[in-house]
């Protein structure tokens, strides 16, 4: 504080019961109190300066990666945009062209199961196999790193491998054809093809099963005996501690899951192009979610419109669309989960 | 405070909204013409030359013929760039850095770069150095213009045939390939072999809609079928032809089983272009395809004793034979070109020089887009390579429309023809009728708001 004979006045403060600091009546004038004032908001100032500075990296990349694009897709979503020449206002044109698309409700449809039938069955099964992997004594660490190594494939390497296995005459369709079991065509197949992916999804659990797996091994272990001492059999201990303790890693599991299937694109690229076959020049086409566009999702006829038909303002509808969709998804899932997902706090 | 802050956030918002309406471009309108410049100021200059050609033996043909480019312009400098596909092309002309000649592998995309200047209208060019379009047969012409605005030039063609192991029709009592559709069937459902368990051992023909090169615009030449009426609206469910093309494969289908076509086809994606493809290994009888598959089994089953014929036709229309589908590559100049006259030079020389013509011809075994090119004496005999030559000179000969709706008649037509070809298509008539109320609808979508 400046003190010296030259120096501005004494600045003597109190603390009042509110916690405010306050200028002593007796100290200093009504002439000192807006240099103080100024002072004060100089020093805030500065202050926010340097959170802002501090921040401004972060704040950048979030305006120019994601809002701006955000902001960019919904005003193009009202456009009818080429790429090449002018954006051109359309109104609600693009939104309302959704209910006469031929393709759009059969991709809301395969979207819908990949979200409703592929993303729990893909998560139980990375349930089960984190809690298998629990029950393993010796040879944890490979059983593991065996499991999680999928996910290390790149998707396209993974769906191509997948191809190969169920391809007709492939390895699985002769092991099926040994057991005399039928021999579904798979990705040749419509009733097949999404049952098919969904396996190579299922495949692919590592990353998911490995957080399963730290929750699990995380359970507090006088939970079980506690319940044991009640007489609690193995589905009891399953339903009244193990899932209640893991609930925040499910509802993690659920929301991560239903993002991926919406937004579930290279498998079902792949799988159809290649499946469907591949013609060259004009004429192309019929591979579209081949076979009969059972694998036609969502954000492959984004896709479609956008890079392949160049109807970029229609692309920028759908991605309206999807965003919306998956904010309601997410929406719901929270909103339910108060009612069966436990905090660390304890039970409510 | 606060209300400085959101004043802040307004202005931001305003930046970012105007920064978005700053994709309204500042290219050049679609209507204006390309402008002039001197064809006789030969100041050393370099372009850029984007092409699809990814193979290194593709690009060592190329690069003869730019040789021959450089020695006819020598203060001309091509530095080609391959591997590039429209998308590239496409970002590019958006960010400015397109190069000066632009070579496309689609005639798909011809409607968006004619329609919005992305590629220069060429007219006032072809004009001053009259260069007439009769040059090259009426199909070309089609498919490298749109709606009267003429971006793009032809350069090499893609002509569809049917092939057929000699061999395998000879054993079976076979001195001729099929004429008509009718024989075709007749024919491949003889020369089909099973196995004991009654899978498919030797197929004759697979008439799979997507097998390979089987698709409806390939196969609608030799029915007569129009895609189009008159007045340019979707001609699919009125013109009888469709139906009966349709009638027929699904018949053919029935005959061999879809199972067991599918079972028989694999990953027929995975081994078209490879050394597997069936009809190379001996497993295919016949086979409809391009005439680069004569390059491929010269080079990948020499061994293979193989002819090609024109593809089969409707049995009611014989005068249609020797007709087929045609389709091919585009070369334009990107609106972004710095060095329209030098980019034009190559265009023109790409496309309508004779040598250079049947030098990529020789080398690629693709067709040469000009008629006179079709007669030169340097193209070498080849009576396999020589049916495509004739079908792609045959007035009957055809291609796909360009219409405001890009490439989505093909694909709607091609999802019906899938499900009718799994038996879920229901009635004919009224599926096909169906697929024209959906291209009609892209159609007029298209019109009113721009080409896809």
């Amino acid at each position: 504080m400046g003190s010296g004979p030259l120096g501005p006045a004494p600045r003597v403060m109190t603390r009042t019961l509110g916690g405010r600091w306050a200028a002593a009546p007796a100290a200093a004038g009504p002439a000192v109190a807006p240099a103080r004032r100024r002072a004060r908001r100089r020093s805030a100032w500065r202050r926010r300066l340097t959170v802002l500075s501090m921040l401004a990296p972060w704040l950048i990349g979030l305006a120019v990666f994601f809002g701006y694009p955000l902001v960019s897709t919904a005003y193009l979503s009202f456009t009818h945009y080429d790429l090449l020449s002018s954006a051109r206002w359309v109104g609600l044109g693009n939104y309302r062209y959704m209910g006469h698309d031929p393709y759009f409700w059969p991709a809301v449809r395969n979207s819908l199961w990949m979200i409703c039938i592929a993303t729990p069955l893909t998560v139980a099964f990375a349930f089960c196999a984190a809690q298998v992997l629990t029950k393993i004594r010796r040879g944890a660490g490979v059983f593991r790193t065996v499991f999680y190594l999928p996910t290390l494939v790149p998707p396209v390497a993974a769906t191509l491998g997948f191809l190969v296995l169920l391809r007709p005459s492939g390895a699985v369709d002769r092991l099926l054809g040994l057991l005399h079991l039928p021999q579904p065509l798979w990705f040749d197949d419509p009733r097949y093809s999404k049952p098919a992916l969904t396996l190579l999804g299922m495949w692919g659990i590592g990353s998911i099963m490995i957080i399963f797996l730290a929750s699990l091994l995380d359970v507090p272990e006088d939970l079980y005996e506690a319940a044991e001492i009640d007489g609690a059999n193995a589905w009891h201990k399953m339903r009244y501690v193990t899932l209640p303790t893991i609930s925040p890693v499910i509802l993690f599991a659920a929301v991560t899951g239903m993002i991926d299937a919406l937004q579930y694109f290279t498998q079902g690229y792949v799988a159809a192009v290649v499946a469907g076959g591949q013609e060259s020049g004009a004429g192309a086409g019929s591979s579209l979610g081949y076979p009969l566009t059972s694998t036609l999702f969502f954000p492959t006829w984004l896709y479609q419109q956008g890079f392949q038909y160049f109807n970029m303002g229609y692309a920028a509808a759908m991605s309206v669309v999807l965003f919306g969709a998956a904010l309601v998804v997410v929406l719901i899932l929270l909103a339910t989960s108060k009612r069966w997902v436990h905090t660390a706090g304890g039970f409510r | 405070m606060n209300r400085r802050l959101v004043t802040l956030a307004a202005v931001a918002a305003l930046a970012l909204a105007a920064g978005c309406s700053g994709t309204s471009g500042s290219g050049p309108p679609p209507s204006q013409a390309a402008q002039l410049g001197d064809p006789n100021d030969h100041t050393p200059v370099t372009i850029e030359f984007w092409h699809g050609f990814s193979d290194a033996r593709e690009q060592g043909i190329l690069g003869q013929a730019l040789d021959q480019f450089h020695s006819s312009h020598p203060w001309i400098t091509v530095k080609a760039v391959g591997a590039v596909d429209d998308d590239k092309i496409v970002k590019a002309i958006r960010g400015g850095t397109a190069p000066d000649v632009a070579l496309s592998f689609t005639a798909d995309r011809l409607g968006a770069y004619c329609s919005s200047g992305a590629w220069i209208d060429l007219k006032p060019y072809l004009e001053r150095d009259n260069v007439e379009a009769n040059m090259f047969p009426t199909a070309v012409q089609e498919y490298t213009q749109f709606k009267g605005t003429r971006c793009a030039m032809p350069a090499l063609s893609d002509v569809y045939g049917l092939y057929y192991n000699t061999d395998l029709l000879r054993k079976a009592g076979y001195s001729s390939p099929p004429r008509t559709a009718s024989e075709l069937m007749n024919m491949g459902l003889k020369l089909t072999e099973y196995n004991p368990d009654g899978s498919i051992k030797v197929l004759g023909f697979n008439p799979t809609w997507a097998f390979y090169e089987m698709v409806a615009a390939h196969v609608a030449p030799t029915w007569g079928a129009q895609w189009l009426d008159s007045s340019g609206k979707s001609n699919i469910g009125k013109d009888p032809h469709w139906a009966a093309m349709v009638a027929w494969q699904k018949k053919f289908v029935d005959a061999i089983g879809l199972d067991k076509l599918k079972r028989f086809g694999g990953d027929a994606a995975s081994t078209e272009f490879s050394a597997n493809n069936l009809f190379e290994t001996g497993k295919l009888a016949m086979n409809i395809d391009g005439e680069w598959r004569v390059a491929f089994v010269r080079s990948e089953h020499p061994e293979l004793k193989f002819d090609t014929a024109p593809f089969p036709v409707d049995d009611s229309q014989p005068n249609l034979y020797g007709a087929g589908y045609v389709t091919g590559n585009s070369v334009g100049i990107p609106k972004t070109s710095k060095h329209r006259e030098a980019a034009w030079a190559l265009v023109k020389f790409l496309s309508t020089d004779t040598n250079a013509l049947v030098t990529l011809s020789n080398g690629l075994r693709n067709v040469p887009t000009t008629l006179e090119s079709l007669k030169s004496p340097k193209l070498t005999p080849d009576a396999q390579f020589e049916t495509f030559l004739k079908i792609f000179a045959n007035p009957g000969t055809t291609s796909t429309p360009a219409t405001a709706a890009g490439s989505q008649n093909q694909e709607l037509l091609a999802t019906y023809l899938e499900k009718y070809q799994a038996g879920k298509g229901g009635d004919l008539a009224a599926g096909l009728a169906q697929v024209d109320k959906q291209i009609d609808e892209a159609i007029a979508r298209g019109e009113k708001e721009g080409p896809p």
